[in-house]
């Protein structure tokens, strides 16, 4: 029973990491179908943002409050791959859809540009570019309907940017001045400590849990439950799935799919960035930290089958299951008296690399006889 | 009028002239008769950049200090030492290439350079080709001796065997059963096998190994292992890598995998310099093993984390690699004034037998062309750094291992021409 249950719950917390990577990868690859390699750049931003957060709750203002900073660096961290993300569609990836191949370049060069951007600028005024972004994308938007009719309304957008560049630049040196860890440019990896209340272990049914395995299992949750309800029940949840299932017949019937594109990808975005958060948990936080989960990312997608939550969620559980199984030679233990050959073979796979090389093959071969994954999408499909 | 202006300017022009020229010439020359170049070869890009950055800072700094002290005196005449510092960019083709065009394009009589065993061994057929020199700083495992490499890091048997040694008979956990965790390439795989058959010979047990792919950053199944394999606690050995070591640390101290529950990490690849990346309230009473420490108390240990630190700024630190690296300067100096040319075959000969002070304390070039060191046995305190627990003598160097099954009972001597490379004992 104890064994079932660690068991269990390891392979439960392996596949919740893989699962909540994997998710804004499965809204932008699986819905709108857009291969975007710089998905690990995204999640090592939202790790990069705890990071951030981490040291400005560490101000004195703040210091009361510095055991909830990882409650609020998830929100951050949605915010701001958000916003890279919705930068990434209105500049690069509006251009290239239906180009598959030019996709995937392109989004791999911004993967590069993204490591090397952490790399060679300072985290405080990357923070203040972020905010500028923040700003000028979205003040446009809250403008009165009276001053967006006027004649005078690019002044207005104009003034705006500017705006959001000052505050910006201000913020940048602010924090820059204030955090003297951020103000330099650095490739060296940092770190994320969890809040005291999140270290340590709690016993449930007489079988010790570590918390912070526990905390991301219930992020990945809450993300799961958010996006399946946002996608279910949301006027725009509705517009996104139409335009993915009929973008012509959608367009005809007045949803604006440029709207429906940016809100699709700055979710997905987003999401990437809550799976930043969770990942700096588990290691460290550094330039390289995104590419770690990208094959891990596509591979859940393409396996659960493109387009289909539900499939993303049971393959990174499946996964996590069965690397803990072979990985940590856990059916010796169910069947000990097993026959000498079958337990030597179990136990030459029962070490972590050969566990992955395990789990690929079966993929490999699951994917030749399924090869739109577990759950294919059912019913008409336009294709491009 | 027109004139005497023209005159005024030209002087002006000469003058500045005069000025610049002897500006350049005061830089070059001065008190130096010559100059000789040498060459620098790390990563400064890609993944090992980070570590191997710190060694380039270190060479730099042993240089200039021999430069302040009048350079290299050969054959009665002083030359001021110059580098050209070549970026291998953590790619081990590029080191072999890289290598190529610092001997044959800028003639460099010797190149200080590598980290990983993967660079080594890209690096080796070209230096031994070229019947040129490396001088290789960093602790490995060993198996290896060239005639054209020179390594002045620790060998396993300066390193692992005193580390292993003291986690059965002398830790907290002494007489335990020990678990091997690594990252999956060619040093942790070599010191495992070294330190299991150590283990065996000790009576010990181990009772579990496992490897992690390089950048893979899930150990849960390592965990679970760990503690079916070891549910009362007992010895770890950790021979992993880089930012893997974060993912491990952290998440063990989770798993409740700690000292205070029995649980002793002896760490290979752990210095200072890691430390403060991971974070001292990860690694707080675990171990490590190293010829240096920053926390060794004396004059020279002292002065060169000082000098260091004034070179590179207040918050950096010193560790091993470094240490190594700083020494391979002084030697190569030593080995060049003794042999009064930068001739390689005369140099080489020169540098078996040369001993220098160096920050870990007395080390002296052997004849298999590695280093005869101290060990430290340390424990992480909560400042970051190491509280030494043990040191032993001057521990000479095994270029092949005798606990490793395949080089038992084989040694190398390059002063030798009948000994060589590898002999039977």
């Amino acid at each position: 029973m104890e064994l079932l249950l660690d068991s269990l719950f390891n392979g439960v917390a392996i596949g919740s990491v893989l699962l909540v990577a994997a998710l804004g990868l499965a809204i932008v690859f699986g819905l709108m179908g857009v291969i975007n390699l710089a998905h690990g750049e995204l999640m090592m931003l939202g790790a990069y943002t705890t990071y951030v957060t981490q040291l400005i709750f560490k101000l004195p203002i703040l210091k009361p409050f510095y055991n909830s900073y990882i409650i609020v660096s998830i929100f951050f961290a949605f915010i701001v791959s958000g916003v890279v993300g919705i930068l990434l569609e209105k500049t690069i990836i509006r251009k290239l859809y239906g180009s598959p191949l030019e996709t995937l370049l392109a989004t791999w060069g911004v993967s590069l540009i993204l490591q090397q951007f952490v790399r060679s600028v300072p985290l405080a005024y990357g923070t203040g570019l972020v905010i500028s972004l923040l700003i000028a994308l979205f003040l446009p938007t809250v403008f009165p309907s009276k001053i967006k009719e006027s004649i005078n309304y690019k002044y207005f957008k104009f003034s705006s940017w500017i705006f959001a560049a000052l505050t910006g630049v201000l913020t940048g040196s602010l924090i820059s001045s204030s955090v003297s860890k951020i103000s330099r440019a650095s490739a060296r990896n940092v770190d994320v400590t969890a809040p005291s209340w999140m270290r340590g272990q709690v016993e449930i049914l007489g079988t010790a849990f570590p918390k912070t395995r526990l905390m991301i299992i219930v992020i990945t949750l809450i993300s799961v439950i958010a996006i399946t309800l946002f996608l279910n029940q949301s006027a725009w949840g509705m517009r996104i799935r139409a335009v993915t299932q009929n973008r012509q017949m959608s367009d005809c019937l007045g949803i604006s799919t440029e709207k429906v594109d940016i809100i699709t990808f700055g979710i997905g975005s987003g999401l990437a960035g809550v799976a930043g958060v969770a990942v700096s948990l588990l290691g460290s936080v550094g330039p390289n930290v995104g590419g770690n989960y990208i094959v891990g990312c596509f591979m859940v997608v393409v396996l659960g089958g493109v387009g289909n939550l539900l499939g993303t969620v049971i393959a990174s559980f499946g996964i996590g299951i069965m690397t803990d199984l072979i990985g940590a030679g856990r059916l010796l233990s169910i069947w000990p008296d097993m026959p000498l050959p079958l337990s030597n073979t179990i136990n030459f796979f029962a070490t972590t690399s050969m566990a992955r090389v395990m789990i690929f093959a079966l993929i490999v071969i699951f994917l030749q006889f399924k090869p739109t994954g577990l759950f294919p999408q059912k019913g008409r499909m336009v294709e491009n | 009028m027109r004139i005497s202006r023209r005159i005024l300017a030209g002087l002006a022009t000469a003058s500045l002239a005069v000025t610049a020229t002897s500006c350049g010439g005061g830089g070059t020359s001065g008190s130096f008769d010559d100059t000789v170049t040498v060459g620098i070869l790390h990563s400064l890009s890609g993944t090992m950049a980070i570590s191997e950055s710190t060694l380039v800072d270190t060479e730099k700094m042993a240089i200039e200090e021999i430069n302040a002290a009048g350079g290299v005196k050969v054959g009665g005449k002083s030359y001021k030492i110059e580098y050209i510092v070549e970026d291998g960019a953590s790619d081990w083709p590029t080191f072999a290439e890289k290598s190529k065009k610092l001997i044959d394009q800028d003639g460099v009589p010797v190149v200080f350079g590598g980290w990983t065993s993967a660079s080594r061994k890209a690096m080796l057929p070209v230096y031994e080709s070229k019947d040129a020199f490396l001088y290789y700083p960093i602790q490995y495992e060993a198996q290896e001796c060239s005639n054209n490499i020179f390594y002045t890091g620790a060998t396993p048997n300066q390193q692992s065997e005193p580390a292993t040694d003291f986690m059965y008979k002398r830790s907290p956990a002494a007489g335990g059963d020990f678990f091997l965790v690594g990252s999956d390439y060619v040093f942790p795989r070599t010191s495992n096998t070294i330190t299991k058959a150590q283990v065996k010979q000790l009576g010990g047990k181990v009772v579990g190994e496992d490897y992690l792919p390089l950048g893979n950053t899930e150990v849960a199944p390592i965990i679970s292992k760990i503690k079916k394999a070891l549910p009362e606690g007992g010895i770890i050995i950790n021979t992993l890598n880089g930012d893997q070591n974060v993912a491990f640390f952290k998440q063990i101290q989770d798993a409740g995998i700690t000292p205070s529950s029995g649980y002793y990490v002896m760490n290979y690849s752990i210095a200072e310099e890691e430390i403060s990346t991971i974070g001292p309230e990860f690694l707080e009473g675990h171990y490590g093993a190293w010829n240096y420490m920053m926390s060794i108390d004396t004059p020279a240990s002292k002065k060169f984390a000082k000098s260091f630190k004034k070179r590179w700024g207040a918050d950096r630190v010193v560790a091993d690699p470094q240490e190594s690296a700083y020494n391979m300067v002084y030697l190569w100096k030593q080995a060049v004034e003794d042999a009064g040319t930068f001739d390689d075959n005369a140099v080489r000969e020169a540098l078996v037998g040369q001993k220098f002070d160096a920050p870990q304390g007395p080390v002296e070039v052997m004849p298999n062309h590695h280093l005869s060191q101290t060990v430290r046995i340390g424990e992480i305190n909560a400042e970051g750094g190491f509280t030494i627990l043990e040191e032993t003598g001057v521990v000479l160097p095994q270029a092949w291992n005798q606990k490793h099954p395949s080089s038992k009972g084989f040694a190398c001597d390059w002063t030798d021409p009948s000994k060589g490379e590898k002999y039977k004992l």
